[in-house]
């Protein structure tokens, strides 16, 4: 049951980008989201695109995953491409058949916005691909950390991260478990109509829930006698090191953005 | 010999709401007292509903008696000294999966120490000395879906181990396990006791269990109903019988031998003892 689920489908490996401290990859990946606005021409989006097939070279990453982690957006883009093809009126006619007008500033836009998704896509898929949910948190955690100041409780909302990601296939275990316990007593997921099998999903869903309570409360008071009292105090068992490459992830990104001031129109 | 640990006089009710809506009190304990040394090991056993959950909870500070007083290291435990205290000791809970923190077995044996503020480099070392303790240092980078239960167990008795503490508190730690998993985690007990005279209190309703302890506090109805060696104890083996223990199945087998004539000598707590008077039985006649 665990291998189906794209929730952490962190795929371990070795390469330069595996190896990079997650402060500097989520940095990159925000920084990056912000500068794929900077392209407007032809050549700006080669620069991105060319960009990113360079990060997914480096990556060593097999296309198989990176095609995967697209499926859910392809839909997206395509219905961005229609939509700009359909109502962005501007620009020679290109194609008119009956009430339909093509535009080529339609099609323009529309091609760009698509790689813009794409670039933008593939990029947080490798974020993922590349970096282990752990990793992430801890990363987001010292990341936050300045905004401690604003009362944000960035300790205890990267602790709730950790231990919603420890306990993800505990919980699908269980729900394997009572899934099979509720097949056994004849229950019926897979026939019938719509409402029938929402209606057979309660029974599977309650048990879930009420262990899953139980659960939080063990694991709440075996936090507590082992001396946790938030983060006031403590230190901490993961270390982060920032590594040259990782300086040299940003002067990747000050490169990338001068590039693309320079090209674009 | 110094003192680990002990209750005087130890009361602790439960406010129920029956019928009518009057309050009434149920004891889960009632006057219960011990004391616990340096290096010795107590087995606290007793059905559900003895008291014996109550009694756990109210040593490690999640609850405070009714009256009475509890006495870690030799202080009186209340809301001041209890986070102290707990940095003092280790304890280990029935269910492996609700106690294990961390999201790999390093980052688990090391939670208590973050808690602590221990510095990383102590903190490395310790969190690599109590995985060698329990035999687990193949398994650091492993994340918690990947062990057997037993193997959680012995991680959760590191994570204890790692603080130093002077006295390990098992929970029922071995109650969800299979046999093999909780052999393996009674020899790791059975070795830190010899190795490092740590003080063990083991609160379980296995009689297997509380052959190891060199003493034996029975629970009933929340009172204390025997104390003793093990050896004491199973001499009252219909007692023990009467309040819902199982004896160790060597003690039944000889008992049942002698029901049906067969005249063994003195009484069997393991099941080599038993063996070894079997198959010696026709020569000493």
């Amino acid at each position: 049951m665990l291998e189906k689920m794209i929730i952490g489908r962190y795929i371990p490996g070795n390469s330069i980008v595996h190896r990079m401290d997650p402060r500097s990859k989520l940095l990159f990946v925000f920084l990056f989201i912000i500068a794929v606005f900077l392209a407007n021409n032809v050549a700006s989006y080669a620069v991105l695109l060319g960009f990113t097939v360079f990060v997914i070279a480096l990556a060593r990453i097999r296309p198989y995953f990176l095609v995967n982690g697209l499926k859910p957006v392809i839909f997206l883009i395509a219905f961005t491409l229609l939509l700009h093809l359909f109502f962005t009126r501007e620009g020679a006619i290109l194609f008119e058949w009956k009430f339909i007008k093509i535009y080529e500033e339609g099609l323009r836009m529309g091609i760009f916005i698509s790689i813009r998704f794409l670039v933008l896509v593939l990029i947080t898929t490798i974020l993922t691909l590349t970096t282990s949910p752990i990793s992430i948190t801890d990363g987001l955690e010292t990341l936050l950390n300045p905004f401690k100041k604003l009362k944000l409780p960035v300790h205890e909302l990267a602790l709730m991260m950790s231990i919603s990601l420890r306990f993800i296939p505990t919980l699908m275990d269980e729900t394997d478990k009572i899934l099979k316990a509720q097949l056994a007593r004849g229950s019926d997921l897979s026939t019938g109509s719509i409402k029938e099998r929402v209606q057979a999903v309660i029974p599977l869903l309650v048990p879930l829930f009420v262990s899953a309570f139980k659960r939080a409360e063990d694991l709440a008071v075996a936090m507590e006698v082992r001396g946790y009292r938030g983060g006031e105090g403590r230190t901490r068992f993961r270390q982060l090191s920032w590594q040259t490459r990782d300086t040299g992830v940003l002067i990747a990104f000050v490169i990338l953005v001068a590039v693309l001031a320079w090209v674009r129109k | 010999m110094k003192e680990i640990a002990s209750m005087h006089h130890v009361t602790f009710s439960y406010d129920t709401e029956e019928e009518g809506s009057s309050l009434i009190s149920n004891k889960a304990l009632d006057d219960v007292s011990f004391t616990l040394y340096e290096g010795q090991w107590l087995a606290i056993v007793g059905h559900n509903g003895s008291g014996k959950s109550t009694l756990a909870k109210l040593l490690i500070g999640l609850m405070f008696p009714s009256s009475g007083e509890v006495n870690l290291f030799l202080e009186s435990l209340s809301e001041e000294n209890l986070w102290e205290m707990r940095s003092k000791m280790g304890i280990v809970f029935q269910n492996p999966d609700n106690q294990f923190v961390g999201s790999t077995v390093q980052d688990d044996v090391a939670f208590a120490l973050e808690n602590n503020g221990v510095p990383h480099e102590m903190m490395v070392k310790r969190v690599h000395e109590a995985l060698e303790q329990v035999k687990m240092t193949d398994y650091v980078n492993h994340e918690p879906h990947h062990l057997s239960g037993g193997q959680k167990q012995r991680v959760a008795i590191a994570g204890a181990l790692a603080l130093q503490p002077e006295l390990l508190i098992l929970d029922e730690a071995t109650s969800m396990l299979d046999p093999q998993g909780r052999e393996e985690v009674i020899e790791i007990v059975k070795k830190l006791r010899t190795e490092i005279g740590l003080t063990v209190v083991s609160i379980t309703h296995d009689l297997e269990e509380v052959l190891l302890a060199d003493r034996v506090l029975v629970m009933n109805e929340g009172k204390v109903l025997m104390t003793g060696t093990p050896h004491e104890i199973f001499q009252q083996g219909t007692e023990l019988e009467s309040i819902g223990l199982d004896l160790p199945f060597a003690l039944r087998v000889s008992e049942l031998l002698r029901d049906t004539g067969v005249e063994l000598q003195g009484n069997h707590m393991t099941e080599e003892e038993l063996v070894n008077e079997l198959w010696t039985f026709h020569f000493s006649k």
